[in-house]
């Protein structure tokens, strides 16, 4: 076993090496514009980045010409939301999300009630971090002109109701983009099946490499228009301009090839790990809280709460393992997870979340020995934890007046 | 973010962890912060003749906060109670070299000191 261990594939994943090799030939060889038509190195660029369009089309179900390549994902979601404000505002000025979305939809949000007077409705979710279906249709006004819900989150994995969304947004008019970031390669997506009009996805969540990633733009019924967010030369049908990066994109399509083929297999194998991962953790320890929904969520994520150990120091204690924490101390605004805020999820519990993710390299012996040192290290912090020692006392910690500070 | 040496050191040997009982004779108890916030700290002195023969801690908190408490125990053991009361939150801050970030860690300790001495002389008044 090497360490440190890797369990933040949310975070990000490590390459794939067989989309590296597919990548090596167009730094050197071929390393022409995809833009340059009038000589052979353009037309080389140009078919590998062709091939990588048909590849990430075909994963979710969509045309090659449907796909608008970006730096990533948080580009892809200020694209389709500002895009769609700036192309659809005089149909209306409001949009729906939900507040668990990650900040790149937030945030876009906010700039856009700020910047350009939208008003945004932010949909609560349940207890499990679900999006209800029939909160969207209540929230739909006459003005509504997009909905934006992600398909799975980042921190608890929770799959939302896609295709019932989706259905709701068909049969009222209304543009539907989905954040599809964390989904992508991990579970199947049909963007005909689910209705979806928009979606953003990045090529390093899926064994690709970072700085790329992709907006789905449907064509037909209906064909949506955005309002293109940076002007130069007019690439990508004039939705976002700037020379393709033809090496990392030819990489995004080879890992969107391999997640086509062993997805399922990839899916099955985790989901298991996880289990048992998650089922060796409760065994051994009392008053370990499962985020998220027990079983519409995604196959390689487990995010749990240990009451009574603030989820910094169980990191700290267990630096040999990457992992990632709702705790306030691992952020820069000293707040606890605000999606597990947005679920209910009381703050002492949101501080002690850890969120566990899985990869397509990840060994049984790794997942073995993770769950073998947060067992310790859990313990160790309890036998220091006043809380703790408190709840054994039987002292109600919810009666103790606290001096918040 | 890398912890300073001193941090990790008190995060993985802490010193005097633990707890006296509340009512023995001598002893005074603190224990501020909340858990919402995501840190809580008890603090305990053991007073004779005026001297901190002992102290003690428990802490719910980041690897900076129990780094912050184990250290005042160990700087609390031997100072009489008006000695320990001088106890700033900058000197804890100074040994362990703690990031702005973390500066509240430190402050909490403070306050834990405090309200460990405050709880001691009440009992002591009420004598």
């Amino acid at each position: 076993m090497k360490f440190p261990i890797y369990l933040d594939n949310h975070a990000t994943t490590p390459m794939d090496p067989r989309v590296l090799e597919s990548m090596l030939p167009y730094f050197i060889e071929k390393f022409g514009n995809a833009a340059s038509r009038n000589h052979a190195f353009g037309w080389e660029a140009e078919e590998g980045v062709e091939t990588a369009r048909k590849q990430i089309a075909k994963l979710i179900h969509a045309d090659a010409k449907e796909i608008v390549f970006t730096s990533g994902a948080t580009e892809s979601n200020n694209l389709a939301l500002k895009g769609v404000v700036e192309m659809y505002h005089e149909k209306g000025d409001h949009i729906i999300t939900s507040s668990t979305e990650h900040r790149a939809v937030l945030d876009t949000a906010k700039t856009l009630e700020a910047k350009r007077g939208v008003k945004v409705t932010y949909l609560p979710v349940d207890k499990f971090g679900m999006v209800k279906p029939e909160d969207v249709r209540n929230a739909i006004t006459d003005k509504t002109i997009l909905i934006s819900v992600m398909f799975a989150n980042n921190e608890i994995g929770t799959i939302n109701p896609i295709k019932e969304i989706g259905k709701i947004a068909k049969e009222k008019g209304i543009l539907f983009h989905c954040d599809a970031t964390q989904g992508v390669g991990k579970v199947p997506i049909n963007v005909q099946e689910m209705g979806i009009d928009l979606m953003s996805f990045s090529a390093h969540k899926i064994y690709g490499p970072k700085g790329v990633g992709a907006l789905y733009v449907r064509k037909k019924n209906p064909r949506v228009r955005i309002a293109a967010q940076m002007d130069g030369g007019g690439h990508e049908r004039g939705m976002r301009s700037g020379t393709l990066p033809v090496p990392l994109i030819v990489g995004f399509g080879k890992a969107c090839e391999l997640c086509e083929q062993e997805m399922a297999a990839d899916a099955a194998r985790l989901s298991v790990m996880r289990d048992r991962l998650h089922a060796t953790i409760t065994k051994a320890l009392e008053e370990v809280y499962l985020n998220g929904h027990p079983t519409e969520r995604l196959p390689h994520n487990l995010n749990i709460s240990f009451a009574y150990v603030e989820g910094e120091s169980l990191l700290m204690g267990c630096k040999e393992i990457a992992l990632s924490s709702g705790s306030a101390c691992t952020s820069a605004t000293l707040e606890p997870s605000y999606v597990l805020r947005a679920l209910g999820v009381g703050a002492e519990l949101a501080h002690s979340s850890i969120r566990f993710g899985l990869g397509r390299f990840t060994l049984d012996e790794e997942v073995d020995y993770a769950a073998k040192k947060i067992i310790e290290t859990v313990t160790k912090l309890r036998e220091m934890s006043p809380l703790y020692e408190m709840a054994k006392e039987g002292i109600d910690l919810k009666t103790v007046q606290w001096a918040a500070h | 973010m890398a912890y300073s040496e001193k941090v990790v050191d008190h995060f993985n040997n802490p010193r005097n962890m633990g707890s006296f009982k509340k009512e023995e004779d001598g002893v005074g108890t603190g224990i501020v912060g909340a858990p919402e916030c995501g840190d809580v700290m008890k603090l305990q002195i053991k007073v004779q003749n005026d001297t901190i023969v002992d102290a003690k801690f428990k802490t719910f908190g980041c690897g900076s906060a129990i780094a912050s408490s184990s250290l005042a125990t160990e700087w609390l053991k031997g100072k009489t109670v008006e000695e320990a009361g001088k106890i700033k939150n900058t000197d804890i801050v100074q040994e362990l070299n703690l990031p702005p970030v973390k500066i509240h860690c430190s402050v909490l300790a403070e306050d834990a000191i405090k309200a460990a001495l405050a709880d001691y002389q009440k009992k002591t008044d009420s004598k």
